[in-house]
């Protein structure tokens, strides 16, 4: 039923909805949700990794260099990361 | 011919209910299910049949209990009654959400306040619209019968959807009487194993329950009411086979003496047999009237209701519950909202009787048909009335 064009019809979902495909979640791209966003500085970051402990969603990922940042595919700007920034490397601006 | 035998009707239902080949069941005891519960577990622990008797601390839990169990494949029961089964409320549409196909009896008691242990049928009437199938029975035979078949109904690839058989509390559940069981050879002919339409288990994983919004919300009520509409033709079905099988047959709507009648009484439940028996008395009498008897209440049997009702001049409808400061009863309501496009349609009345546990006679179903006997049916009395309220 995913692979067809647009959304399934009443007829095509699967009875009670099961979902006989796991993981499928990862294809709800759920940072459409987001009103706001992080963004790190990094010449604030220290590296701590707490952004990237916090994350409900797991979003917060560590590049090669050390630092981190969010998949945005999946980021709900929740700023929670923003929140437990102790050096206050993240801020939350508003989605244009 | 199975042997006739005298038994307590709850008593009888955890029998035919184990005459099912269950997997397991989750029961908490409230009056006056509780005979089922304790029975049921007997029968379990007693090793006369191999399943799971799951104890819980809740009606709550009960239903969680079998709603996980029969995602696993399993074939599920429990029962319950009144409060109980409004604890079990915030899971029933979970239950039929997700298409699954458990079996509960409901032994019918009022709901508080105040606080009230007999029959009426308020404690169904709230679960009206959790999308699960509601039959009602008359008596013990068709508490065992539509307690067996409720599983085959359930389980049809077609329905896949949670039924409920009410049996009303004390009036039913503690009578004795004369009960007929099927042969068990018999019975596992018309109910082989289930066969679930997905399961949990680790080496298939699935998802059960997942997540919708606005964009899948709708597709998905649409296709459980049209899964709860369509399952009538499946319950008709299985109704035919049952008489071919067991010589017992059932109609989404049953009458007596009603062909002909002018003037006709709708019933549910137990007082159906009561009702009969009024309608001997008036026949005796010369008044033509007859009985309408509601066995099926979801899905609702819109063209049996037109049929049975398309000669009558007028038309008593009972209720053993109340809609507070609504068009009367919900049975009645559901009457008129099926014949409103009729052209030929019979002058309504709604009477509410019954309530926690008050005894309805024959002289009140004798009563209602006399009274609206003057009533001129060209100008309907478009109200409802508390049968025998003191005022």
């Amino acid at each position: 039923m995913a692979k067809k064009k647009g959304l399934a019809t009443w007829q095509e979902i699967t009875t009670g909805c099961v979902v006989f495909n796991p993981g499928s979640a990862s294809e709800y791209h759920t940072g459409s949700w987001r009103a706001q966003r992080p963004v790190w500085n990094n010449t604030k970051c220290i590296k701590c990794g707490i952004c990237y402990v916090f994350c409900p969603e797991g979003c917060v990922q560590q590049s090669e260099d050390g630092f981190f940042k969010a998949n945005m595919d999946y980021c709900k700007g929740c700023g929670i990361c923003a929140h437990e920034c102790w050096p206050r490397a993240i801020t939350i601006v508003e989605e244009k | 011919m199975a042997k006739r035998v005298g038994m307590e009707v709850a008593v009888a239902v955890a029998e035919a209910v184990g005459q099912c080949d269950i997997d397991m069941a989750a029961v908490y005891p409230i009056t006056p299910q509780s005979h089922i519960a304790e029975h049921l577990s007997d029968l379990v622990a007693d090793g006369k049949i191999d399943a799971e008797f799951v104890t819980v601390e809740s009606e709550h839990s009960a239903m969680s209990a079998v709603i996980g169990a029969s995602g696993t494949g399993a074939r599920v029961y429990t029962a319950t009654s009144s409060q109980g089964l409004m604890l079990m409320h915030e899971l029933l549409p979970i239950a039929s959400g997700m298409r699954l196909p458990i079996v509960m009896g409901i032994a019918n008691r009022a709901v508080s306040g105040p606080l009230n242990i007999l029959n009426d049928h308020s404690d169904i009437m709230p679960q009206r619209d959790s999308g699960w199938i509601s039959l009602f029975v008359e008596n013990g035979q068709e508490a065992i019968d539509l307690s067996i078949q409720a599983f085959k109904i359930a389980e049809h690839k077609d329905v896949l959807l949670p039924v409920c058989v009410n049996i009303d509390g004390f009036q039913l559940t503690h009578m004795v009487e004369p009960l007929e069981f099927p042969d068990q050879e018999l019975v596992n002919k018309f109910l082989p194993p289930r066969v679930p339409y997905a399961t949990l288990h680790p080496s298939k994983p699935v998802t059960m329950g997942a997540f919708a919004m606005s964009d899948y919300f709708t597709e998905m009520m649409k296709a459980k009411d049209e899964a709860l509409k369509n399952s009538k033709k499946v319950i008709i079905d299985i109704w035919d086979e049952w008489a071919r099988m067991f010589g017992r047959a059932y109609k989404p709507v049953e009458t007596y003496k009603a062909e002909d009648a002018e003037i006709l009484m709708l019933t549910m439940g137990s007082m159906g047999e009561t009702a009969e028996v009024a309608i001997d008395a008036l026949r005796a009498k010369g008044v033509s009237a007859g009985l309408i008897k509601l066995r099926l209440w979801r899905p609702f049997p819109f063209e049996e209701i037109r049929a049975a009702a398309k000669n009558a001049k007028k038309l008593i409808v009972t209720d053993r519950a109340v809609s507070f400061g609504g068009p009367g009863g919900p049975v009645f309501s559901e009457i008129k909202s099926a014949l409103y496009h009729e052209a030929h349609r019979p002058a309504i009345y709604n009477y509410i009787i019954g309530l926690g546990g008050r005894d309805v006679t024959v002289k009140d179903f004798i009563g209602m048909v006399e009274k609206v006997i003057p009533y001129n049916a060209e100008k309907t009395v478009d109200t409802y009335e508390f049968w025998g309220v003191r005022e």
